[in-house]
């Protein structure tokens, strides 16, 4: 059981910016942090001066291996002209950037610093898929990768428990998939923006223009069953089941909440925020849920007092569609087990009782590992600010929500629950 | 039995030896495979080895179609993919390994809960001979 924990003081979010998501061949880490910056700037109400900021909290997973270049703490600081004041780099797999946010609410809330930018970055597109995949294996639990699991490996192992203990199987992923690209439309900055039946459709067109026999996809989970159109990357998950290889770049200003108003006359604050560790499937309890996950959640609702049916809308980390069925159940919205009965009813889509992934989650929007986790948050402070355009949760009086991020193979997963007062 | 540190380096030379082994804490008999070299359980470092007797079944499995360059060196691509488990073993403790002699592009006809039994699958590696753990249908 986690301990009930408090922040020594209130910490707010007064600016946000994120990067276009996607493969960027002209385009490098700088350039794509440089975008997140400029908007985080802008989106300051009242304005802010960035010499004020005290510390830099930077996510990053692996550009080491991605573009052979580590140490980008020091690198953002002189892009940002934040030197020669402190920038640390924090490393938990794809859960990379929520750990940066986390440190940077318990350096205000220690009292120690009022203004902090906290952020992620990953440039992963110049490598080739295979590369990618041996880089992101590298978060794997060692005995893992040695039987030759790779990423999607994992959670497809994951996928075939889940299917066991309760009855679940493919069909049920595909409503995940879905579902999510019917947000990504909605969200100018995700990396497709198509849905399955838009892609579908330009499936056919393109088979025909070019003179081949088009099959006959009666709906979009038709088309999904067609290996051709959706190929086994690690059975059960197939293309659609998996998020793509991206760059991108977020990040959010942070201060204290007893100096928020000077910034905006609409702070959101940090609400709870929890932090777990998870070990590899061969020692974990149960394959069917993520312990880390689990933890942080408690966490971060005995720290807001808040419970799972508080939370209007969440973000959480669908690498693959299995996640997010495991995901839900985990942090409390659904019982263990109905999570993909829920998501069959459309009870998580744009207009349902419980929204997720609004953003077209990291299948849709795109995963820069180390950009992810702020990213989510990114689009739960967009969400309450009522800024979502044409994505915005149909809800009156929509107040809390929140984003839970994922690392490596679960070990390491973050709860975050903002809330507008 | 034997005097090896409970380590990584020791399991995997057990498993050069066709051995999968584990640690067992003398204390609160808890059983850790791979092994550990502290208790997690009651935190006593009083272990010792034991030897599984390599039956157990199937918990979880995927057949992996785009795999990391070691194992394309192997042969395995999207026409042919290769399997990798979880595989819950009589003694109780669950391990990571291959699974051999099953079909990878026929994912229904391997089923969870199938009985299995261990099988270890030498290579070559370039720091020599380096076995894998795996496991086939009983």
């Amino acid at each position: 059981m986690a301990k009930r924990r408090k922040l020594g003081r209130g910490v707010a979010i007064v600016g946000a910016g994120m990067s276009k998501f996607g493969m960027f061949p002209d385009k490098d880490t700088k350039d794509v942090f440089a975008e997140a910056f400029n908007e985080m700037l802008a989106s300051v109400d009242k304005g802010v001066d960035p010499k004020e900021i005290e510390a830099l909290y930077l996510g990053n997973f692996s550009n080491d291996f991605f573009v052979h270049q580590s140490h980008w703490g020091p690198i953002i600081s002189d892009l940002i002209g934040h030197t020669p004041k402190p920038a640390t780099r924090t490393e938990g797999a794809c859960a990379s950037s929520a750990l940066a946010l986390r440190e940077g609410v318990f350096a205000i809330a220690s009292g120690f610093y009022d203004m902090v930018l906290v952020g992620g970055l990953e440039e992963m597109s110049k490598r080739t898929t295979e590369e990618v995949a041996e880089g992101l294996a590298l978060a794997t639990v060692p005995y893992e990768g040695r039987v030759g699991f790779t990423f999607p490996g994992v959670f497809g192992a994951v996928a075939t428990a889940y299917f066991a203990k309760y009855g679940a199987n493919r069909e049920h992923l595909m409503n995940v998939t879905i579902k999510s690209h019917n947000n990504a439309p909605l969200n100018p900055k995700a990396q497709f923006k198509l849905s399955i039946r838009d892609l579908m459709n330009a499936k056919a067109k393109s088979l025909e223009k070019k003179g081949i026999p088009v099959p006959e996809w009666q709906d979009e989970k038709d088309f999904l069953r067609d290996l051709k159109a959706n190929p086994v990357v690690a059975w059960p998950m197939h293309l659609y089941d998996c998020c793509p290889i991206s760059d991108g770049a977020s990040c959010m200003l942070l201060v204290g909440e007893d100096i928020a108003k000077n910034f905006t006359d609409e702070p959101i604050y940090v609400a709870g925020i929890g932090q777990g560790s998870g070990r590899g499937l061969h020692s974990c309890d149960d394959m069917t849920y993520f312990e880390a996950t689990r933890y942080a959640a408690e966490e971060a609702y005995g720290m807001s007092g808040l419970k799972p049916e508080d939370i209007q809308f969440s973000e959480v980390h669908d690498c693959f569609s299995i996640a997010e069925l495991i995901h839900i159940e985990d942090l409390g919205f659904f019982k263990p087990g109905e999570g993909y009965k829920a998501v069959e009813e459309g009870q998580t889509r744009l207009d349902g009782p419980m929204p997720i992934n609004t953003s077209g989650g990291l299948k849709c929007k795109g995963h820069p590992v180390g950009a992810t986790g702020v990213s989510q948050l990114y689009e739960v402070w967009t969400q309450l600010k009522g800024k979502a355009g044409e994505r915005q949760v149909p809800k009156k009086d929509l107040r809390i929500g929140a984003a839970h991020n994922l690392g490596g193979t679960g070990g390491t997963c973050t709860f975050t629950i903002l809330e507008r007062r | 039995m034997e005097q090896r540190p409970f380590s990584d380096i020791a399991y995997e030379q057990f498993l050069n030896e066709e051995k999968l082994m584990g640690s067992k804490c003398k204390a609160c008999d808890a059983l850790f495979v791979p092994p550990k070299p502290i208790c997690t359980k009651c935190y006593s470092s009083d272990m010792e080895w034991v030897e599984m007797k390599g039956k157990g079944k199937l918990g979880a499995f995927t057949c992996i179609a785009i795999g990391p360059p070691s194992m394309i060196a192997q042969g395995y691509n999207r026409k042919n993919p290769y399997v990798s488990g979880v595989v819950e073993l009589e003694e109780g403790a669950r391990v990571d390994a291959r699974i051999d002699e099953v079909d990878g592009n026929n994912p229904e006809s391997i089923k969870v809960g199938m009985p299995m039994t261990v099988k270890f699958l030498h290579q070559e590696g370039e720091q020599g001979p380096r076995t894998t753990l795996a496991f086939r249908p009983s």
